[in-house]
């Protein structure tokens, strides 16, 4: 039961970080109808954005600032660094194929997602870094939920995800340019039609997707420690696949997905095999794409002639 | 005025083959004038004679790139032809390398001889091309990218844990882990063993005659057609009683198949297979170098594919690396700015920002922080002009790299004298990087070339070099 419990937070600390990924594909998929493979590769640079900031601040051991002011600037400077590479991409490897074919901008992500990759090989080498959280933030602070204990950092990771989420879908409900989001990802020639201005919309949805990627990497390096210039590939599609059994284009959906996958991988890692995650988690996507490809929460599409 | 069957496109082809222009319109022109039997005639003369002719050691290369180029054309009859991205490609030469390997190794007690092995191989990654072709019944192009992809992924995975599987002994380990199986036997048809390097080189090009007339013949029929069809607009095609779930699987089939006999003969000219051989990395590759050659076209995917085989070999050493850098780098500033008095300005202007650069930095540090040039001739001429760096030169290499990517993007944006303005600072920077980090790392080097490759010819030129314009009707 007490292992029971383990993995459920595992699971809901895991489930966060793929939610925050999968609501970036979700809503770049909403407003361009295209997947943006590079969104890994954000994810990727936005942790390094916030190894770099820790070690400008003197590295976990011997922080120049409070804990606090060191994880919050690490978050923005993730957040900065990777809504930069988003809104780059956007202007320069997608923008330009807006009206090619079908096969173009995909191919063009393909080829960001290997360039950022190499970019970060080249910058940062293959070795991995560490955040070296229990430094930070030691491991006995923690929370007694239950039976368990729940680290802190756990908590950290799973309430901000929530606040963002809850943030996310306040905007997207309520505000001016979020109605103009969904507006854009109903029917995008409709409502340029009714004078939104399209491209600003799918900027605005770049950069919002693109910081919580990099919000993303930084909680994976403050939870799992572990960072490296390849993180962001499976992250990428294991947040890809919880985008799409939440329903792509759906921002609930995506977050339900994302805990989904969360839990899937967190129970298989404990009670089946550590080796086969990503194997599950095919076979989850597999299976979403042949029996409902519009996932729990997304909406049939319609082949419109 | 048309008879009912003949396709307009393939006949008014002559027709748009005029309205080439630019400087390269002759050749092109002439080109075309050849009868498609000759040009594959004088191409195939050509490749025959690499062996004899190239310096000791090359034909190793030669290889490389003819196996590119199979896969470059089987991967055309998916994504050029089908209008399928399929990103779990290098899936199917895996499986079929490693199909090979086992059955031609000591993993199996049964040494299946060559004849058995590769029909049997080939008929088997066919039916997993059909196999995995199933989902894309009901998925659109990004679905089915990002599945495929996720197969290629769970291939590798599995390929290195297989004796993990659940069920499975942990004795029998069938693919021999992350270490691979070594000990292949090369092919062996009729008592001939592919055994050196020349041999298997010139079955590779005997094997590549045969798929490339084979790939023609299926492009100007029927079949071709239809997939033609399939990608310019699957639900028209659909209303138009085409077969579409069919025609998708026949694409992925015999993509899968020409990807699976390249395995083979892969594994039997590497002697062994690993895990390594079949990442993303690999698939890039592929990508690179069908849309360099222009997707949808035979003679471009076999022209891309030899470009990108051979390029990172010339990468590899920096002597021979330098000169394609500054080559490339000329023939980028010349075929963008298509006059030489402006070339020769920004090449002027490289040079006086580069001294001036230089002169700035060693008035306020001092010569310590020069390092030791590359050995290559042109690194040695720029030495005296460019900054190279001893201590911290990974940090400034850094910093440059970045700078060069912002300033890159930069010159795409600007216009005019602020154009002029961005870019000289750039390729002074370019070079920086070039000299200090990217020479020494020729593996990084072409991952970001290739991936840069897959970016710009998109943006620039979807067609690739060898491809006509394809007319998007919306």
């Amino acid at each position: 039961m007490e292992n029971f419990l383990q993995q459920t937070v595992n699971g809901l600390t895991l489930g966060s970080v793929y939610a925050l990924l999968a609501l970036g594909y979700s809503m770049v998929y909403g407003v361009l109808k295209f997947l943006n493979f590079a969104h890994g590769e954000v994810y990727m640079f936005g942790a390094f954005a916030g190894y770099g900031v820790l070690t400008v601040l003197g590295g976990p051991s011997a922080l120049m600032v409070p804990v606090w002011a060191a994880v919050a600037l690490m978050f923005v400077a993730s957040m900065a660094v990777a809504s930069g590479i988003g809104l780059a991409l956007e202007r320069f490897a997608y923008r330009p194929l807006r009206n090619a074919s079908r096969l173009a901008p995909l191919i063009s992500a393909i080829g960001a997602s290997f360039f950022l990759q190499a970019a970060a090989l080249l910058l940062f080498s293959a070795n991995s870094r560490s955040y070296e959280a229990p430094e930070l933030i030691p491991i006995d602070t923690a929370m007694t939920v239950g039976p368990i204990d729940v680290w802190a950092v756990r908590i950290l990771v799973i309430v901000t995800a929530v606040v963002l989420m809850i943030l996310l879908t306040w905007w997207v409900q309520r505000s001016r340019v979020g109605k103009a989001v969904r507006a854009v990802s109903f029917d995008s020639e409709a409502a340029a039609m009714m004078g939104i201005d399209v491209d600003r919309v799918i900027v605005v949805t770049f950069l919002i997707g693109s910081a919580l990627a990099g919000v993303g990497g930084v909680m994976v390096g403050l939870v799992f420690g572990r960072i490296f210039h390849l993180m962001g590939f499976v992250a990428g599609l294991k947040a890809f696949t919880a985008a799409v059994v939440g329903g792509i284009g759906s921002i609930p959906g995506a977050m339900l997905g994302g805990l989904l996958i969360g839990f899937a991988e967190a129970y298989t890692t404990a009670y089946i095999s550590s080796t086969f995650q990503n194997l599950i988690v095919f076979a989850l996507l597999i299976t979403f794409l042949l029996i409902r490809p519009s996932g729990f929460l997304g909406r049939p599409e319609l082949a419109k002639v | 005025m048309s008879d009912i069957g003949v396709d307009r496109w393939v006949e008014e082809s002559g027709d748009r083959h005029e309205q080439y222009s630019g400087w390269t319109a002759p050749a092109r022109r002439l080109f075309d004038s050849i009868r498609p039997g000759w040009r594959l005639g004088g191409f195939v003369f050509l490749l025959a004679l690499f062996p004899i002719l190239a310096p000791q050691g090359t034909v190793r290369v030669g290889i490389t790139a003819l196996l590119l180029v199979m896969l470059a054309l089987g991967l055309n009859v998916v994504v050029g032809w089908a209008g399928l991205l399929d990103l779990g490609y290098v899936a199917f030469y895996g499986f079929g390398a490693y199909f090979y390997a086992i059955v031609a190794s000591d993993q199996l007690p049964a040494h299946w001889p060559s004849w058995i092995a590769i029909p049997v191989i080939v008929v088997a990654t066919a039916l997993l091309g059909a196999l995995l072709s199933l989902p894309s019944r009901r998925l659109v192009g990004d679905y089915l990218a990002i599945m495929t992809l996720f197969f290629a992924q769970v291939f590798v995975e599995l390929v290195r844990n297989f004796q993990r599987l659940p069920g499975i002994s942990p004795d029998f380990d069938l693919t021999g882990g992350p270490n691979g199986i070594t000990g292949v036997t090369p092919w062996s048809l009729f008592g001939f063993e592919f055994n050196t390097f020349n041999r298997n080189f010139y079955l590779l090009l005997a094997l590549l005659v045969l798929l490339v007339v084979g790939l023609h013949n299926i492009d100007n029929s029927r079949t071709g057609r239809a997939w033609r069809a399939l990608r310019e607009d699957t639900l028209a095609a659909e209303h138009m009683t085409t077969p579409v779930n069919r025609l998708k699987m026949l694409a992925f089939a015999v993509g899968a198949a020409i990807a699976g006999l390249t395995g083979t003969i892969f594994a039997s000219v590497q002697v062994g297979v690993f895990p390594n051989n079949f990442l993303l990395v690999f698939l890039i590759t592929i990508y690179a170098a069908l849309i360099l050659g222009g997707i949808g076209s035979i003679p471009g995917a076999v022209v891309g594919a030899i470009v990108v085989a051979f390029a990172p070999e010339l990468l590899r050493n920096p002597g021979t690396g330098s000169w394609l850098f500054y080559i490339g780098l000329v023939a980028i500033l010349v075929g963008t700015l298509k006059k030489w008095s402006l070339v020769a300005g920004i090449v002027a202007g490289v040079a006086a920002f580069g001294f001036l650069v230089r002169q700035t930095a060693l008035t306020i540090w001092d010569d310590s922080i020069l390092g030791v040039a590359n050995d290559t001739f042109v690194a040695r001429i720029v030495d005296g002009w460019l900054l190279i760096l001893g201590q911290h030169q990974d940090v400034v290499a850094n910093y440059a790299f970045v700078l060069t990517v912002v300033g890159g993007l930069g010159v795409t944006v600007t216009k005019g004298w602020w154009r002029a303005v961005v870019a000289i600072p750039t390729i002074y920077l370019a070079i920086l990087v070039w000299e200090n980090k990217l020479a020494l790392q020729p593996a990084v080097t072409r991952q970001l070339l290739f991936g840069g490759v897959l970016m710009v010819m998109m943006a620039v030129r979807p067609q690739g070099i060898l491809g006509t314009r394809r007319v998007e009707i919306t």
